[in-house]
């Protein structure tokens, strides 16, 4: 009697079938996160180092990003508002 | 950014800031950390969203410190029990709900290994292959819309599919080792 294989067609299509994509727009977001990081260093910075947009970040964050040349993505207002606090300090 | 590139590579170029990688490492591994939220734990969509995201910006935070870059896979397992865990208890705290038991998300995580280990199989086939199985297996498509999208008699999927089942299983046991290089079924 030969050995059974371990990877029959049913077993196969079982084994491929727990693996769904992601949704798109979330694996989207994970490899924008080097930029997104980027851009929060400069962003920080620039917030120490200037009060007025510290309070233009905290008044409206997206409008104050956009302003000062970043494109506000839901990743960056994100990692900005996380920020904020630390930033009033 | 080829996808022969092994872990322990692809974590090497992450670690030189190139994007390139970074996305490929993603493309990678976002079906097995989205796997691990919603079949091992069981989290609704958004709580697996935002673990998804976490277990990413972890990573790359932290990617400096994974000391074997081989062991990117268990390592990214564990951010995304640790986080899938720490997200069900905050949740428990206003909503009451039964955690899955550390055994039945071990026994789900072992097989999600086995089903990654068989998905890097897919690309050693042909581009159509590996549309066809991914379509039919993990995308849950039907004949019709396999057929419409790349162009293929519908009463031809079922078969095709056989065949490259077949063709994926010879590999995974290490029957053929060469590249299919046609586009051929």
């Amino acid at each position: 009697m030969s050995a059974r294989s371990p990877y029959d067609e049913e077993r196969l299509g079982e084994l491929l079938g727990l693996l769904p994509p992601a949704p798109a727009g979330w694996v989207q977001a994970a490899q924008e996160l080097p930029g997104a990081r980027l851009g929060l260093d400069k962003i920080v910075q620039l917030a120490r180092a200037d009060a007025e947009f510290r309070v233009l970040l905290v008044a409206d964050l997206e409008s104050a990003l956009a302003q000062a040349g970043f494109e506000p993505t839901a990743e960056l207002i994100e990692a900005v508002r996380a920020c904020l606090p630390e930033l009033d300090q | 950014m080829t996808t022969e590139l092994t872990d322990a590579q692809l974590v090497g170029r992450c670690r030189n800031g190139e994007a390139a990688a970074w996305n490929e490492l993603v493309e990678r591994f976002s079906r097995y950390v989205y796997a691990i939220a919603v079949r091992a734990y069981r989290l609704p969509e958004h709580d697996a969203e935002d673990v998804f995201q976490d277990v990413f910006a972890r990573a790359y935070e932290r990617l400096g410190s994974l000391r074997d870059d081989d062991a990117i896979r268990p390592w990214l397992a564990q951010l995304t029990r640790n986080a899938c865990v720490d997200r069900l208890r905050a949740t428990a705290r206003e909503h009451p709900t039964e955690e899955p038991s550390a055994e039945a998300a071990d026994a789900v995580l072992e097989r999600l290994d086995e089903a990654l280990d068989v998905h890097m199989g897919l690309e050693s086939l042909s581009e159509n292959c590996r549309e066809i199985l991914d379509r039919f297996f993990a995308r849950d498509e039907s004949y019709r819309a396999i057929g419409e999208a790349l162009d293929l008699p519908a009463g031809t999927i079922a078969s095709r599919i056989s065949r490259c089942l077949g063709k994926l299983r010879e590999k995974l046991e290490g029957r053929n080792s060469e590249p299919e290089t046609s586009g051929g079924m």
